[in-house]
């Protein structure tokens, strides 16, 4: 006898989960817009368990993140550049900081006068 | 009448039940489609000092879905502390005007948390997330949109909502919710609180359904 190598239990989920999916997406587009990776995760840490989530921690992870977001061709979600400038700002590298502060500006516009705003405060201290 | 029948008469008429609830009125928020949106840490009307970092935490994922810009959470509350607004309360009251001018909004969210963490009762316990919110223009202080975040799991098998379940899969990584039971239940209440089909968010101009959204039309 040949096993069936997608039980129907299987595929009614997979099924279950599209049809979900979609309802979520109302109807538009095929899927996740961004890739997550740890951002919210890392938020919730930070607050959670204080000594846990350290600059440091974040950064690597952050980075991960966003090579492999490069790595499937998906982007980032707003603010993940902006965290990562920010963590970079708490462990005092200032040219790191202003790398991503850019990039976040570079990939959501929406966000200029905030960056701005972190990039000349940087300035003047 | 069979009894297929009288079925589907009651069905129906549960149906015209809830339709006499009035959909939310979408003609403002649908002028003033934003482009971003500041998420302002929660005031909190609970004992529970985790509650505004849970739903804090869980917010950035359904609007950024939704097609809108979402300021990054934590760096907005640390910049607002460093510059002199310790708590919440102190942050809701920041005119819209300086908000325009210094972080570039488009709207904010103002949120206030309800209701939130474990209730014991006898025989179970329930865990409840419920929190109201409010989208404001920043341009003209008009109100977009006003809802709830709510979301409630019962410790007893079998009666936590299966949908609720699966969207919370779907749209979240579930972190620590054996430790903090509250803060998978947000992600939930905060997924439904966009994407509800009546009452949720307009897709925002980041989304490819933006221009096709026919809700409240």
């Amino acid at each position: 006898m040949v096993t069936d190598p997608e039980p129907l239990s299987v595929r009614r989920a997979a099924g279950l989960a599209s049809l979900l999916a979609g309802v979520l997406t109302v109807g538009c587009g095929p899927g996740p817009l961004y890739y997550w990776g740890h951002y919210e995760p890392l938020v919730y840490e930070m607050y959670a368990s204080p000594g846990k989530a350290l600059p440091a921690e974040q950064i690597d992870e952050l980075t991960e993140d966003i090579a492999t977001a490069q790595a499937k061709g998906r982007p980032v979600p707003p603010g993940v550049h902006a965290h990562l400038g920010y963590m970079y700002l708490q462990q005092g590298n200032a040219a790191a900081a202003r790398e991503q502060f850019e990039i976040e500006k570079g990939l959501f516009p929406e966000s200029t006068v905030f960056m701005d705003r972190l990039l000349s405060r940087m300035a003047a201290q | 009448m069979s009894r297929g029948r009288m079925a589907l008469g009651a069905a129906l008429a549960t149906l015209v039940g809830c339709a006499t609830i009035p959909p939310p009125d979408y003609s403002g928020y649908r002028a003033h489609v934003p482009r971003s949106i500041l998420v302002l840490p929660p005031q909190n009307e609970t004992t529970d000092v985790t509650a505004p970092y849970d739903y804090l935490a869980t917010v950035t994922r359904p609007l950024a879905e939704a097609g809108y810009y979402v300021f990054p959470v934590a760096v907005i509350d640390a910049f607002l502390k460093e510059n002199g607004l310790p708590t919440a309360g102190e942050m809701h009251a920041v005119p819209l005007g300086r908000i325009r001018e210094v972080i570039g909004a488009d709207a904010v969210l103002y949120v206030t948390i309800e209701d939130w963490g474990q209730k014991y009762r006898v025989i179970s316990s329930d865990t409840v997330v419920k929190a109201r919110a409010s989208l404001i223009d920043v341009g003209t202080g008009e109100t977009l949109w006003t809802g709830i975040a709510f979301a409630q799991q019962s410790s007893a098998a079998g009666q936590s909502d299966p949908l609720a379940m699966l969207i919370a899969a779907l749209i979240t990584q579930v972190v620590s919710s054996a430790t903090d039971p509250a803060h998978g239940l947000a992600s939930t209440a905060n997924g439904v609180m966009v994407f509800d089909r009546n009452r949720g968010f307009l897709l925002g101009p980041r989304h490819p359904g933006f221009a096709q959204d026919v809700r409240g039309r």
